[in-house]
């Protein structure tokens, strides 16, 4: 299945899927990092700034994309950053229209989804050197899989932190929150749970698969 | 202590509002290159000089941009003036000092996307910080990253001997081991009272 | 990136002036994306910070039904209508018989992490400041944040004094935070515990804008009691 990177890759299902689960941006490359453990105290900021990030992820994509045979080499990272940073201004504009709780809340975070990596290695590993239907799925997948991990850490942190879920009380008044979890410290430790479970669940996985295989050889 | 005094702007950056452990800014290279001692105390180094000249750069061109009422245009200067401020420190370093370039040489490009360099201009424009009061925030910034990258460091030197579960081992660790260091650090919030 | 052009990038080596034009071209695209942008959603962030303000106006004086944005400062008090609402530093609340019923302000103060920008409402009949409210805080969740939930702070702000001296020219006792537990007169704000940072911000804020209103206020009291009927 090796094939020459270089080339433009066909349109298929995995174009989409790529970002979800097998090159998630956040649980398997470790990218972008700032805004999943700074936005992500409560579901609804964590929602909000995936949402923001798939914007300028789809946009930027789909103009590196038309642009690809337009824009030189020698100063390609320079135009892309350009591009990146001009949609998200129009991103923090938007939010700030929307809504200015969730743009108070957000703070400069928004801002600084430009220097987020994920954005520029794809507009550098793939839009730059795929047709713009592709560069449109892919980033889209990259996306939703973004904001699915920002979601996975938004929902623990605000249930356990505030006993709530969307702002919506979950257990009484009762219930005495762990702050700890909407605290910095609690934002690493979600997330090194979040790895550690993926990694048991992926190794279990590869030993049934390992053993089906022996299974298999035996017969 | 007074929030608007030089001392504590610098201790808040350094180490009550630690810009890795509480901001979670530049955690890429945090995680990337806190494997050795002597490599995080290098990259700290070149962020401290970089924090520096950028911070200078993005007070100026705020000043310039608040001037003509172009805010708008805040965010793509800054990333361009920070890309380039970059490229130049490095050219600089190499012409006048290439003892200074052999050390921090390989580790000045990857400060280009290092988002703490961004969220240093852009916190000091959002929190109104005059010119010293922004040199103060850089120092305390880059000295509060250097702080974190070299216990970070120490603290993995120690690990590689330590015998753990291997679905546990790398990142889901290192995260572990930051949180407990992001713990530790929230002691010092009472240092602002 | 490898030196070897992969089958779709363009020439290798175009000269300097191509470099320059593809990064013009990028940039203007750029600009004036931006600037639509910034020119369509002004007037609803306008709109927005309006409603906030209003919204926070009735929280602070609660007797108000209708507001008047004012600016006041060393020139005198004008009344703002229109497009020049934004630049209001004083709303008038008046009840419903058209009695001045408060006097709101902004305060702003660096706290804990960030600015904190606060409202309060202050009644010339009482010599208090009677209400607060938090606009804008990035302060810690669960701990900086107590100050807009915490019902034995926000208490301090039912009456607190702010009385000017004899000749209304400053004021008689400066609005100062105290630590937690240690108020002992009106015009002390007791503090909480685990949020020291910020209940001294809010102190602050409000101590540096009384000094530089109140005495203005003072000034221009009659001509904002009349204003309604007019």
């Amino acid at each position: 299945m090796v094939r020459d990177p270089r080339l433009p890759e066909p349109l298929n299902w995995g174009t989409f899927t790529q970002g979800l689960w097998r090159d998630n941006p956040v649980f398997v490359m470790l990218l972008g990092l700032c805004p999943v453990l700074a936005v992500t105290n409560t579901a609804m900021n964590a929602l909000a700034m995936g949402i923001a990030t798939t914007f300028v992820l789809l946009s930027s994509g789909v103009l590196v994309s038309l642009l690809r045979k337009l824009i030189p080499k020698q100063v390609r990272i320079a135009s892309y950053i350009i591009i990146i940073a001009t949609f998200v201004t129009i991103a923090d504009y938007a939010i700030m229209a929307i809504s200015l709780d969730l743009y108070n809340a957000l703070g400069a975070f928004i801002q600084l989804i430009v220097a987020n990596c994920i954005i520029l290695g794809r507009a550098e590993a793939y839009a730059s050197k795929n047709q713009v239907v592709n560069a449109f799925v892919n980033g889209l997948g990259m996306g939703l899989g973004f904001t699915f991990a920002l979601l996975c850490l938004g929902v623990v942190r605000e249930i356990l932190g505030s006993g709530t879920l969307f702002g919506l009380s979950l257990f009484g008044a009762d219930f005495q929150p762990w702050a700890i979890f909407v605290l910095p410290p609690g934002g690493f430790f979600v997330l090194a749970f979040w790895l550690f479970l993926f990694a048991v669940v992926r190794k279990h996985r590869s030993h049934s698969r390992i053993q089906e295989q022996e299974i298999a050889d035996a017969a | 202590m007074q929030p608007d005094s030089l001392t504590f702007i610098f201790l808040n950056a350094f180490i009550i509002n630690n810009f890795v452990l509480a901001m979670f800014l530049g955690l890429c290279p945090f995680l990337g290159v806190s494997g050795k001692i002597k490599t995080a105390w290098n990259m700290g180094l070149a962020v401290i000089f970089v924090m520096l000249v950028s911070s200078n750069c993005a007070y100026f061109i705020n000043k310039l941009l608040v001037r003509y009422e172009l805010e708008f245009l805040r965010l793509i200067c800054y990333i361009a003036v920070i890309a380039s401020a970059v490229q130049l420190v490095e050219m600089a370093v190499k012409r006048f000092s290439p003892a200074l370039f052999r050390t921090l040489g390989i580790f000045l490009p990857l400060i280009t996307t290092n988002c703490a360099i961004l969220g240093l201009a852009l916190f000091q424009t959002n929190r109104n910080y005059n010119f010293t009061q922004s040199l103060a925030f850089s120092i305390g910034a880059g000295a509060g990253f250097t702080l974190a990258l070299i216990l970070m460091a120490g603290l993995r030197e120690k690990l590689e001997l330590a015998d753990v579960p291997d679905v546990s081992m790398g990142a889901a660790l290192s995260l572990t081991l930051a949180g407990l260091l992001s713990l530790a650090f929230m002691g010092f919030a009472g240092l602002g009272g | 990136m490898s030196d070897e052009t992969s089958p779709l990038s363009t020439p290798a080596n175009p000269g300097p002036a191509s470099l320059i034009l593809t990064l013009g071209i990028i940039a203007m695209m750029s600009g004036l994306l931006v600037v639509t942008t910034y020119q369509v959603t002004k007037p609803i962030i306008a709109a927005n910070r309006q409603e906030a303000l209003e919204k926070a106006v009735f929280s602070v004086l609660p007797e108000a039904t209708s507001k008047v944005n004012f600016r006041l400062d060393e020139e005198g008090l004008r009344r703002l209508e229109g497009d020049e609402m934004g630049q209001a530093n004083l709303f008038a609340g008046y009840d419903e018989t058209g009695e001045l019923a408060g006097i709101a302000l902004e305060g702003a103060a660096r706290g804990y992490q960030d600015v904190v920008r606060i409202l309060y409402g202050y009644s010339p009949e009482s010599e208090c400041v009677i209400g607060m409210t938090v606009m804008e805080s990035t302060e810690t969740p669960g701990l900086g944040d107590k100050v807009e939930t915490d019902p034995d702070f926000l208490a301090n702000f039912e009456c607190l004094e702010a009385r000017l001296n004899e000749a209304g020219t400053a004021m008689r006792n400066e609005i100062v935070t105290v630590k937690s537990g240690e108020k002992t007169e009106p015009w002390q704000i007791d503090g909480i515990s685990g949020a020291t940072v910020t209940s001294q911000a809010i102190g602050t804020a409000i101590r540096r804008s009384s000094r530089e209103m109140l005495p203005l206020i003072e000034k221009n009291k009659e001509s904002l009691k009349r204003t309604i009927d007019e």
